[in-house]
């Protein structure tokens, strides 16, 4: 029952993108099409699973037990770039279509704040190994949801008639907003 | 403190070890050209080219799938830079170009008022479109605000304009078009663009058998820009100075304004251009596709052989051409004579093709001097047989080998050759097509004293041209209708003295609707001739299936008229790499229709060599008509006079060869194009203002 809180947490209560606001760069970058919004989302669910298990065990059996907790962040983002790196070499040798499907979009994620903010929440929560790796999850999802989601919405907005000073990313924000709000609705739920 | 770098250090280097482990562990293969090219491409990770981020587009570049020019964003300086590293030449790179094929825009008028919706796309969900034309232009510039570099704008007439000389080939406006109205296309692509049902295409667009986009060069000329309508008509057709005088124009039947007027004088339009190009002392250049490194043989060297050759080295490939006769052309050369189709003119229009890097070895003859096993040997990778349709068909008639008997092709063939041929005084030509007419009109012209044409049925179903026919009229030759022979009568020395025939009535139409004649009992009678020419038909010589030493020539089928089976759409014959087009895939049939044939054929043949499954066309049109073009009456029509063809007076004609038809003045050209509507699929150019 615990992780399945966590997941309808991660997913919705707290999504990643319209409950933090964090990761709007790709959020608003990725968007205007269905098609790479499915790529990033699928990049993203693969990422952050890995990070949030790798993160986890540097905090517990690195920055835990010699007392430096104030080094968190500055560690968090070394390892996760070298394990976007690393999961690219690994997939373009094994797993050629894979890479082929995810091709731009790993790199980018290097440099995702979502991904380091769903590690660093983890931690903060002090999740165990099991709860970390379920809500990651979770919050992969809720970003891969959110992101799909608006990917619908603004290509339906491409087919609307918009005043022009709020062509593009300006109603891309507003749009982002409104759909913020209906998530607002699923707070207080667990 | 200490701690807390030794910790850092220690992840650092960790993470450093681990990648630096992985990366000779998990290694694969690059071409380094891969990063060299990569290095110059823009760097921006865009997209723009269709590809997921820079190196894989370099790859692709690398792979040869994707042309030096492809990424969209780098100047021209990146792409020589690019082109350098893969050692190809950066100017000759096939490059997309954006293409509008809807002439209609502002003029169709709108079938939907709804204000507010300002984008195609949406436009096209919403309605399908405002116009009355469901393929054509909705108008609203979707592909002009897709354009990055902007090469697109919206012309006064209300469909987009694309500036070539800024399009980068991106093809963002292909993708934002709801109609596949703009399209981006290389240059081969253009070349094996067949007719489709949904294309906005005129009623004389889709009638013509080479399929040329007749409106378009109508318009060029009219315009002033005769290169260009040279331009657009070689882009379908490699032989205009040859069509512009021999072709009998079916598109002209389907013409719009014929339906109220005359029709547009079509080819005589093609002809003033092809012959404006001969006479300005220079040839237009032809572009050419990069080099593909295969090699087709072309066997025969008439219009379709010369097409076929034409359209696969435009895009590419290497051809090399096989003639059994001592000069290119075909029939074009051997059988429609001097002074219909001067031989100088034809010298020019065959020179021009050969001059595109054609091999052209004459005097060989396929199944003689050379077959199918040689040709595989010399490493050719696919083989078109055009040897079009040589082979008189005999009258079967007692007598018909008496001397002055002559067959028709034959006969023809031997003149063009310049043989010197003992002829009599009276000639009958039996037969009522163009061999038959030409066989006369010739005749005539070596000062015979009369000349007969004898033929079953009447005027009304003689399958010659009908300018010929009328031609053949003023040069006083004299006909004789409803006249099937029955013998061939000679004297004591076997010369002929007289032609034997029955007289004909019209009885019951036959299944192709034409009444079929039959004999009237006891009719028999005499016309005194010392000359007989046969010309009722001809049919492939396929005599090199049996001489070929190859056992594979056997699997070649023919159908029952010794035509060469193929696939009617792909043209493929039954051994796979062979293909056929013109009169030895068809019989005997027209130029134009040998011409489009063999740009089919070239298209077959590249699927082939690229090993793609040879398919036809998809919703190809192909002789079919798109109904909703093909009206019963045209609104705003105000009649006017067709061009009249000049030619020279029949006094003139007949002690000399000289051409008979002239190409129009410049200003008839010019108010002939005038005429034209400008047709597309349902809009045209009305004379006046249709009120409604
Ligand atoms: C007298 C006459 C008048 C015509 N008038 C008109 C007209 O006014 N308008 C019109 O549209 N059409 C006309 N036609 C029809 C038109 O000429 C043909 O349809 C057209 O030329 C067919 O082209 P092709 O390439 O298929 O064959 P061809 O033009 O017959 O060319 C075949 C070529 O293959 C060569 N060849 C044959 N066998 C071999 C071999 N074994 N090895 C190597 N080479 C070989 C031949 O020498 C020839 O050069 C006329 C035809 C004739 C006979
Ligand atoms: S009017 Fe012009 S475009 Fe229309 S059918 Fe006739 S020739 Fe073709």
């Amino acid at each position: 029952m615990e992780y399945f809180e966590i997941f309808i947490a991660g997913v919705f209560i707290n999504n990643i993108l319209l409950a933090q606001f964090l990761g709007n760069c790709p959020f608003l970058g990725t968007s205007k099409k269905m098609e790479t919004a499915v790529g990033m989302a699928m990049a993203v669910v693969f990422v952050l699973v890995m990070a949030g298990m790798i993160t986890w065990m540097v905090n517990e059996f690195l920055l835990v037990k010699f007392e430096l907790d104030y080094l968190k962040t500055v560690s968090f983002i070394l390892v996760i770039a070298s394990l976007v790196q690393f999961v690219e070499m690994f997939l373009k040798k094994s797993i050629p279509a894979l890479y082929a499907g995810l091709g731009i979009f790993l790199p980018l994620i290097t440099t995702n704040c979502a991904v380091m903010g769903a590690c660093l929440l983890n931690i903060s929560k002090e999740y165990s190994f099991l709860s970390a790796l379920v809500s990651s999850f979770s919050y992969a999802v809720g970003f891969g949801l959110a992101l799909i989601l608006f990917a619908g919405v603004r290509e339906r907005i491409n087919l609307a008639r918009v005043p022009k000073p709020l062509q593009d990313t300006s109603i891309g924000l507003v749009t982002a907003g409104i759909i913020a709000l209906t998530f607002m609705s699923f707070k207080g739920m667990v | 403190m200490l701690s807390a770098l030794l910790l850092m250090l220690g992840i650092g280097a960790l993470c450093g070890i681990i990648l630096s482990l992985s990366s000779k562990v998990f290694y694969v293969y690059e071409d380094p050209k891969i990063a060299l090219v990569e290095n110059n491409l823009a760097g921006a990770n865009c997209g723009g080219c269709g590809y997921a981020g820079c190196s894989a587009a370099a790859e692709a570049i690398v792979n040869g799938t994707e042309p030096p020019s492809l990424c969209i964003v780098s100047n021209k300086e990146g792409v020589e830079k690019v082109a350098e590293i893969m050692g190809v030449d950066a100017g000759s790179a096939e490059s997309p170009l954006s293409y509008n094929m809807c002439e209609g825009g502002n003029r169709a008028s709108d079938k939907y008022h709804y204000m507010g919706i300002t984008s195609c796309k949406a436009m096209g969900v919403v309605f399908g479109g405002k116009r009355v034309c469901g393929v054509g232009c909705i108008g609203l510039g979707d592909c002009v605000k897709a354009c990055k570099f902007d090469a697109v704008y919206m012309g006064p007439d209300g469909h987009p304009v694309v500036i070539d000389e800024k399009c980068v080939g991106c093809g963002a406006c292909q993708q934002s078009c709801p109609k596949n109205i703009i399209e981006v296309k290389t240059l081969s692509e253009k070349l094996m663009k067949f007719n489709q049902k949904q294309d906005p295409l005129a009623p004389c667009a889709q009638t013509c058998p080479a399929e040329i986009n007749i409106p378009r060069y109508i318009n060029q000329l009219k315009e002033g820009k005769y290169k260009e309508a040279v331009e657009t008509i070689r882009l379908r057709n490699p032989l205009p100075l040859a069509c512009g005088r021999v072709c009998p124009h079916p598109c002209e039947s389907e013409c719009r304004r014929g339906i109220e007027d005359d029709a547009v004088s079509i080819n005589q339009l093609k002809r003033f251009v092809a012959d404006y190009e001969m006479n300005s002392g220079s040839r237009l250049p032809i572009k050419c596709a990069p080099d593909t490194g295969k090699k087709i043989a072309v066997v025969g060297g008439g219009p379709s052989g010369l097409s076929c050759a034409f359209f696969l080295r435009r895009i590419g490939h290497k051809v090399d051409i096989f003639e059994a006769m001592p000069k290119l052309g075909g029939m074009l050369r051997y059988g429609i004579p001097e002074y219909r189709l001067p031989k100088k003119v034809l010298d020019w229009e065959v020179g021009g093709i050969l001059d595109l890097g054609i091999n052209a070895f004459t005097h060989v003859k396929f199944g003689k001097d050379f077959g199918l096993g040689s040709l595989m040997a010399s490493g050719y990778n696919a083989v078109f047989l055009g040897v079009g349709a040589w082979e008189d068909y005999s009258l079967g008639i007692e007598g018909e080998n008496l001397n002055g008997c002559y067959t028709g092709i034959n006969f023809l063939q031997r003149i063009s050759s310049g043989e010197k041929l003992k002829l009599g005084r009276i000639a009958a030509v039996v037969g009522g097509g163009n061999t038959a007419v030409d066989c006369a009109r010739t005749l005539l012209r070596f000062g015979l004293d009369k000349v007969y044409m004898v033929y079953r049925r009447t005027r009304k179903e003689m399958p010659a041209n009908e300018v010929e026919i009328v031609a053949s009229e003023e040069e006083g030759i004299e006909f004789v209708f409803l006249a099937a022979p029955v013998k061939v009568v000679g004297n004591s020395e076997d010369k002929v003295t007289h032609l034997e025939y029955l007289k004909m009535e019209l009885g019951e139409p036959d299944a192709s609707g034409r009444r079929r004649p039959q004999p009237i009992e006891g009719s028999e009678t005499l016309l005194e001739v010392d000359m007989v020419i046969s010309a009722i038909g001809q049919s492939p010589d396929a005599s090199f299936k049996e001489q070929d030493p190859l056992p594979r020539m056997t699997e070649l089928e023919l159908t029952r008229w010794n035509t060469i089976d193929n696939n009617p759409e792909t043209l493929q014959a039954s051994i796979p790499y062979i293909f056929t087009a013109g009169d030895a895939a068809t019989g005997p049939s027209l130029v134009v229709d040998a011409i489009g044939g063999g740009r089919r054929a070239a298209r077959s043949i590249d699927l082939f060599l690229k090993g793609e499954e040879v398919e036809p066309v998809v919703d190809s049109l192909q002789q079919k008509r798109i109904h909703e073009s093909l009206f019963a009456s045209v609104d705003g029509i105000k009649k006017s006079e067709r061009a009249k063809m000049p030619e020279i007076h029949v006094n003139q004609r007949l002690d000399s060869f000289i051409e008979v038809d002239l190409v129009l003045p410049e200003e008839n050209a010019k108010k002939e194009a005038d005429r034209c509507l400008n047709c597309c699929r349902i809009c045209y150019n009305p004379d006046f203002p249709i009120s409604k």
